[in-house]
């Protein structure tokens, strides 16, 4: 089936921060889809033209953004970041109206992905949009109510730029309860003490599950983020093969 | 032909910027620049006095390579189009490294598919035929300079016809198999053979 386009409804957006929107599609056919997946949209111009970009699914088990938070089988919700060079994401972010129907190839992944019967303690750490395939194991795992302990590092250049900020406050007070720390690069919130800046090896290190606790990481963000997290977890002596990577451009990526 | 029947759903304020009708291009594709990265876990650094390649064949016969041994084989520069399955082309690499077929001169094998294994423990699957015949090489440089761990160096398998995550980077050796079994990507969604112009992508 990942390889057959559907068409797809565009059911709501909302804007996450300037640049982002969440899209919530509806895909006749669709039955469901694992946390950390991504789809394939094809747009196709007036005179023919296609273009295909593979986006990360922001949705995870039955629950998104937009109101109502759950959702049918068929339907899956995307956050899309726009790139200033895009050729995709500025019509996705701008053009697209509720109404509109585009084309959706997959849910494809079956790697980076989080199942719900999984216990094993999770790190997920994100840089910038890259926290989108993780949000969807962040829901999967509050829809689950999952005992697994699950805890997020989010990467963000400002407090405008994070996605999902009330959502977040509330997971981390659920059922299956989510620790979130923030890193601000840029500039940091009015009321802390923490000043901006880039992650370094010992900030991560005070920020994530311990290696005593075997968690298992999903890492998501730009090529240079992905390279210096992994690297840095890998000499603090966590096992490679719990190391999961996605980056922007790679699979699930958002040019 | 193809586009026409796939002519899909028009989004009318959708009017795209890089048109390139270029022949190269195989369908679904769009050019880039850049060389994003694709993989699955942490890039592993080996260092050329560890690494070693081999060919292991149905007999137990291991044809082992150190890196000096290796970069004594004759090389070979090739220039030619990427794929990767994620839908960006690159036209034009430069690449340096050894023909299969020099790697397999003295391998005897009746098996006729392969599973490429790297440091790190990803696998990928390639019919021996499509690694014979000037078709793939075990390529160390990139664009003149060493390749970078993040793109697969030491060295990666390049199998420039097949999507690209079939040239396994930091590829370590190749086992002989009698029939095709699913590596790491393709127990995880993706083609069993990928080939770029058929659009070969997901299962």
């Amino acid at each position: 089936m990942s390889n057959v386009w559907r068409a797809a409804d565009v059911v709501d957006t909302r804007m996450e921060t300037p640049t982002a929107r969440t899209i919530r599609l509806r895909i006749p056919g669709l039955h469901g889809h694992l946390a950390g997946q991504h789809v394939d949209i094809r747009l196709t111009a007036p005179d023919g033209y296609q273009a295909v970009r593979s986006y990360s699914i922001a949705s995870g088990g039955g629950r998104g953004a937009l109101e109502p938070h759950e959702l049918p089988d068929d339907e899956l919700e995307l956050t899309v970041e726009e790139l200033a060079d895009g050729e995709v994401s500025p019509y996705l972010v701008r053009g697209l109206q509720n109404g509109d129907q585009l084309e959706v190839r997959g849910p494809v992944g079956g790697w980076f992905v989080w199942r719900p019967g999984d216990t094993t303690p999770v790190q997920l750490i994100a840089g910038g949009s890259g926290v989108v395939p993780l949000m969807s194991m962040a829901r999967a795992h509050a829809a689950a109510a999952s005992t697994a302990p699950f805890r997020m590092l989010y990467s963000v250049r400002a407090p405008f730029s994070r996605y999902y900020t009330d959502e977040l406050a509330t997971l981390a007070t659920d059922a299956a309860p989510l620790e979130v720390d923030y890193i601000y690069t840029r500039q940091a919130p009015p009321d802390s003490d923490a000043k901006p800046g880039r992650l370094t090896a010992e900030g991560l290190m005070q920020r994530v599950l311990p290696a005593s606790d075997s968690p298992t990481f999903f890492i998501c963000g730009s090529t240079p983020f992905v390279e210096a997290v992994s690297g840095w977890l890998v000499d603090a002596g966590h096992d490679p093969a719990r190391v999961r990577t996605e980056r922007y451009g790679g699979v699930g990526g958002t040019p | 032909m193809d586009k026409l029947r796939h002519m899909g759903i028009i989004s009318s304020g959708f009017l795209g910027r890089r048109r390139t009708d270029d022949p190269r291009l195989p369908p679904g594709q769009y050019l880039t620049e850049g060389f994003p990265v694709l993989s699955a876990g942490p890039t592993p650094r080996i260092a050329k006095d560890d690494w070693a390649f081999t060919i292991t064949t149905e007999k137990g016969d291991v044809h082992r390579w150190s890196w000096d041994e290796f970069m004594a084989l004759p090389q070979e520069d090739v220039s030619t189009d990427i794929h990767c399955v994620t839908s960006w082309s690159k036209l034009g690499t430069s690449w340096r490294g050894v023909a299969l077929d020099t790697l397999f001169k003295d391998v005897d094998t009746s098996f006729e598919y392969t599973m490429a294994h790297s440091y790190g423990g990803y696998t990928t699957n390639v019919p021996l035929a499509d690694l014979l015949n000037g078709k793939a090489w075990v390529a160390h440089s990139f664009d003149g300079k060493d390749l970078e761990p993040e793109h697969g160096g030491p060295a990666r398998l390049l199998v420039p016809h097949l999507y690209f995550w079939k040239s396994a980077k930091w590829v370590n050796g190749l086992q002989m198999l009698p029939q095709d079994q699913p590596g790491f990507w393709e127990q995880n969604g993706y083609n069993m053979y990928g080939d770029p112009w058929k659009e070969q992508r997901y299962w």
